[in-house]
């Protein structure tokens, strides 16, 4: 039996709906958010925050049809759902509401003294029609969480979830548009072909995530508008571990960033470097932890997700058979999970080695020092993360000036997304552009600096300087007047110029008493 | 000719060795530029004279003085913005340490324009230097002597084996492209742009670029006449228009236009006498190639000021034309030259509809003192950048200059440019003490609904919450509290304490 959800949402009780049909085509969709942006609706700050708080209401009101969908896609528990996908969305979500109308003040960089009249403000403008395509490991997170940036950045938006989660993709199509302005902001979704048909459309901003590949595509798509992108890509995350750090700990937190989402996660630390006698100690603490963390059997514990696809299933069994299993090994493809996998003796050829592995499998690779294991990323592509566990500063050092990736973190793994202060996105073959909190914000808008003069006579009379007919001493008076001093001093400077006039008043009423 | 492929091999070892890491050999860098400049500023000024027939003081406060200042900002600033920035923390980071470092990419290709050849080529290098990268610079072909002039001196100031010249053409460029490197930044046409962009594709590179457009000035009756005619026509007239920000045309009413057309005249001849071929201060044409494009836009329109034009010198009056329809040639594409052309509209709201109509442009030009129409203009509009009452002078703040949509993508400018060439690399530290671990425990397996709460706790956002603030406050209170019981403790023990 179905109910139907009434405009404002709130407990929605449907099953069995209808697939998640688009009425109008494309070019239909993005001119209807075209039309809206023009019109200035999204422009207001109240607006902004209505819809910022209809996102939230989605997501709280949906939780269960999410929760469901999630675990048809990804066979995922609801804990990770919410601890990686809702609940990080939500708190994002009351950050920027809490924020919003600080960022969209303009900010008033510090000013030359050729510009102590001036007026000098730089404003953060909306790009317009914006394309947001998300990727099928966090469908929600990955899709809705750049859509809270290009939503405060005052943007209409084109959201294209990613058809490799399709109960997700139809759960986000047919509840979202009922929490959120429709003409300002759609969801489309489709295959390849679809997304490519998309792409040939005129967008102000495209931001992407997922595989290198694809973003190729994107980037390739974009040049003819010169639209800019970000593209949040992926790539082999390496992990190294030395021997002064505790072996327990830092197993635990190494298999926890491995074993979410079942290692499909872009930031997951794909292989291990450290020296033979560190494996040792970390296999063995690694039994006892995935123990800890699945009891019986990951196969029949339900905080063990499923791989997402056949063809991802068979890709990642073939990996299974480089080197030599230590853990693991074991695969079903009728529920289409495979055990958390350690491999060792892996060879740098491996395919295991040559990709970005993207499912439970963790190969160790043995190095004998940190500079060895710098050397060994440094030959690869420019990771989207870099984990180093270590308690010597010299080697954290040693790292963060050796080597370049999206991202680093020391003694942990994939915690620098929970923090919204810390800009999000890779480098080189990983991806360019960032986000999270207001760097979100920063990535959908644009900076347009404001210079603001008069035309009185204070402002025209030095200006001859400037117009022709030219002459040596206007040449030379020029080069004095826009030398390079230090800005006009800060905050202070006010209120000692305040504090003098008082003082020449005081002189100046004194000396009109006497006089 | 140098083999592109060598040359960035060479970039690459002698990053990778960390060469250009340390602050302290990124300054020597910047130092000896900076000499090359105060050391061969005639040089530089005669390049410019034989490339554009720049005048002495165009030359100078648009491209020698230009380049010393932001590069004397760089050098005095470098210390500060190498160093790595520290985020607020949020209370589940309060045993953390966050930081935003910034890497260099590694080997750059920096591309310059003909237009003002030595500025847009160098000052951006300046900024890939300070971030700590190795450049390839490729300064445009077209300006001949200019090029010439880079490709000479800088071996002779700044280390070969991270700073490299690379001259040549259409066919030279485009092999160099090839080349895989970590940013790319170019300065020039939209066309072009596109070609760059296209490039970049194979490795992903990231790229700013500095592009241009129809830079619309609108001109309203609440303006001062003279003073705006005077901004307009200077910000038209130097460089001969070849000017990316130039004010490319004009948006008014009639009655503005008329009256403009009149003070403009006389302001031309205040500026260049009656024959401007005469005046030493008006540029010309940079080719032949452009030259005849100009010409070419000025068919079929009898202009209201101007007209006069001489191939041999590739000479071109200032011109203004007033017999303008908005598919003219003149109002496709941008105009790069000393004409400019004046559409009437009836009011503001007009201006705005016109100039949406069309891609958006590196900057907006709105002279008035209507508060409300100003704003209407800032708010409605987008563009690079926006400059009320004046032209060309934002270019002289410290803020981030560049475009948007089809006239471009990234900006730069003072600490912008050193931004714009350093990758923000975010850096979490935790330490694996017994305190965080037991908190953050309850993020994993096996799951629980009180786990899940722990950990929307610890999560949570506090409206205004600083830690570092609220931490000093209770310091300060401390004290404050220690301070009153100590004094209280003295007062009443005053005799026994000081007893002589």
């Amino acid at each position: 039996m179905t109910h139907e959800v009434q405009p404002n949402g709130y407990k929605p009780f449907v099953i069995d709906v209808e697939e998640a049909k688009l009425e109008k085509t494309h070019e239909e969709v993005v001119e209807a958010a075209r039309k809206s942006f023009k019109s200035g609706k999204t422009k207001p700050l109240k607006f902004r925050l209505e819809q910022l708080k209809g996102l939230e209401k989605f997501l709280t009101e949906c939780e269960n049809e999410l929760v469901k969908a999630l675990d048809q896609d990804l066979g995922k528990h609801r804990q990770e759902v919410l601890m990686t996908e809702i609940d990080l969305l939500k708190h994002e979500l009351r950050q920027t509401a809490m924020e919003l109308s600080k960022w969209l003040k303009p900010e008033a960089p510090p000013k030359s003294w050729v510009n102590f009249l001036d007026g000098v403000l730089v404003y953060s403008d909306p790009y317009g029609v914006v394309l947001v395509i998300g990727a099928w490991n966090y469908p929600l997170l990955l899709l809705l969480g750049p859509f809270i940036g290009a939503i405060a950045g005052g943007n209409c938006v084109i959201l294209k979830p990613s058809e490799l989660a399709p109960a997700s993709a139809k759960t986000i199509a047919t509840y979202l548009p009922r929490y959120l302005d429709r003409d300002s902001y759609q969801v489309v979704c489709g295959g390849v072909q679809e997304t490519t048909h998309l792409l040939k459309i005129q967008f102000d901003y495209i931001f992407f995530t997922g595989s290198t590949s694809v973003g190729k595509i994107v980037h390739q798509a974009a040049s003819k508008f010169l639209t800019p992108v970000t593209l949040e890509l992926g790539g082999k995350s390496p992990v190294f571990v030395d021997d002064t750090v505790d072996i327990v700990t830092t197993a635990r937190r190494i298999l926890w960033g491995k074993c979410l989402n079942a290692g499909q996660t872009c930031i997951a630390p794909d292989y291990l470097l450290c020296s033979k006698n560190v494996e040792e100690r970390f296999i063995e603490a690694a039994k006892t932890i995935l123990d800890e963390f699945y009891g019986e059997g990951v196969k029949v514990s339900p905080y063990w997700s499923k791989i997402v696809s056949e063809r991802h299933y068979k890709r990642l069994m073939g990996m299974v058979s480089d080197g030599e299993v230590a853990i693991g090994g074991f695969g079903d493809p009728m529920e289409r999970t495979i055990t958390p996998t350690i491999l060792i003796n892996v060879k740098p050829d491996d395919l295991v080695m040559r990709e970005e592995i993207f499912g439970p499998i963790l190969p160790i690779i043995n190095v004998n020092s940190a500079l060895e294991a710098i050397n060994f990323i440094t030959e690869g592509d420019k990771p989207l993360a870099l984990y180093v566990f270590t308690k010597r500063k010299d080697v954290k050092d040693l790292f963060l000036n050796g080597t370049s990736s999206g991202n680093v973190t020391i003694n942990d793994t994939i915690m620098h997304i929970m923090t919204e202060n810390l800009p999000f996105g890779g480098v080189g073959a990983s991806g360019m552009g960032n986000y999270h909190g207001k760097y979100g914000f920063d990535t959908f808008t644009h900076k347009k600096g404001v210079l603001v003069r008069g035309l009185g006579a204070l402002t025209e009379k030095p200006q001859f300087i400037r117009y022709p007919p030219y002459s040596d001493f206007k040449t030379t008076l020029s080069s004095i007047v826009t030398a390079k001093r230090r800005s006009i001093p800060g905050w202070w400077f006010k209120w000692i110029l305040v504090f003098g006039l008082g003082v020449a008043f005081a002189y100046g009423v004194q000396w009109v008493r006497n006089g | 000719m140098v083999n592109p492929s060598e040359m960035v091999q060479t970039l690459r070892n002698s990053f990778n060795s960390g060469k250009t890491k340390p602050v302290e050999y990124r300054l020597k860098q910047l130092k000896a530029l900076l000499r090359l400049y105060e050391e061969n500023t005639n040089e530089m000024l005669q390049a410019l004279a034989t490339d554009l027939h720049k005048s002495k003081q165009e030359a100078v406060t648009m491209e020698t003085q230009y380049l010393i200042n932001d590069l004397k900002n760089t050098i005095s600033n470098l210390k500060n913005w190498v160093k790595p920035e520290r985020p607020p923390k949020e209370f589940v980071n309060l045993l953390d340490s966050l930081y935003v470092y910034n890497d260099p990419y590694g080997v750059v290709l920096v591309m310059g324009a003909w237009n003002y050849p030595i500025q847009l080529t160098l000052l951006p290098v300046a900024g890939a230097i300070a971030a700590g990268n190795c450049v390839v610079i490729k300064p445009s072909e077209i300006a001949v002597a200019s090029a010439k002039f880079i490709a000479e001196k800088i071996p002779k100031y700044l280390d070969s084996d991270c700073y490299q010249v690379f001259e040549g053409g259409i066919p030279e460029t485009t092999q160099l492209l090839r080349e895989k490197f970590d940013y790319i930044f170019y300065t020039g046409s939209t066309s072009v742009g596109q070609i760059v962009h296209a490039a970049a594709n194979k490795n992903l590179t990231p790229v700013t670029l500095e592009l241009g457009g129809k830079s619309p000035v609108y001109l309203d009756k609440t303006a001062n006449l003279k003073v705006a005619t005077k901004r307009i026509i200077w910000g038209k007239c130097v460089n001969a228009g070849q000017t990316c920000v130039a004010p490319d045309y004009l948006i008014c009413t009639k009655d503005v236009r008329d009256k403009f057309v009149e003070c403009a005249g006389q302001v031309l001849r205040d500026f260049y006498g009656d024959d401007p071929k005469q005046s030493p201060d008006l540029g010309r044409i940079v080719s032949d190639r452009q030259f005849q494009r100009l010409v070419g836009l000025l068919q079929n329109h009898k202009p209201a000021v101007g007209g006069r034009f001489d191939a041999a010198e590739r000479y071109m009056e200032p011109t203004i034309l007033t017999d303008v329809k908005r598919d003219d040639k003149v109002m496709q594409e941008e105009v790069f030259g000393p004409i400019l052309p004046i559409v009437t509209v009836n009011d503001a709201y007009e201006a705005v509809k016109f100039i949406n109509s069309r891609e958006k442009p590196l900057v907006s030009y709105i002279f008035s003192n209507n508060k409300k129409d100003v704003q209407l203009l800032i708010d409605n509009t987008s563009s690079g950048g926006v400059l009320v009452n004046d032209t060309i002078m934002h270019m002289a703040t410290d803020m981030p200059f560049g475009g948007v949509g089809l006239s471009g993508m990234g900006s730069y400018h003072a600490k912008y440019t050193f931004d714009t060439f350093s990758h923000k690399k975010s850096c979490l530290y935790k330490d694996l003490g017994f305190i965080g671990e037991t908190l953050g425990s309850a993020r994993y397996p096996p799951y629980s609904e009180g786990k899940l709460k722990l950990l929307n706790l610890l999560l949570k956002k506090w409206p205004g919450f600083n830690w570092k603030v609220c931490l000093v406050h209770t310091f300060i209170f401390t004290i404050g509290f220690v301070t009153a019981l100590g004094y209280k403790h003295v007062m009443e023990n005053k005799d026994e304490l000081f007893k002589q």
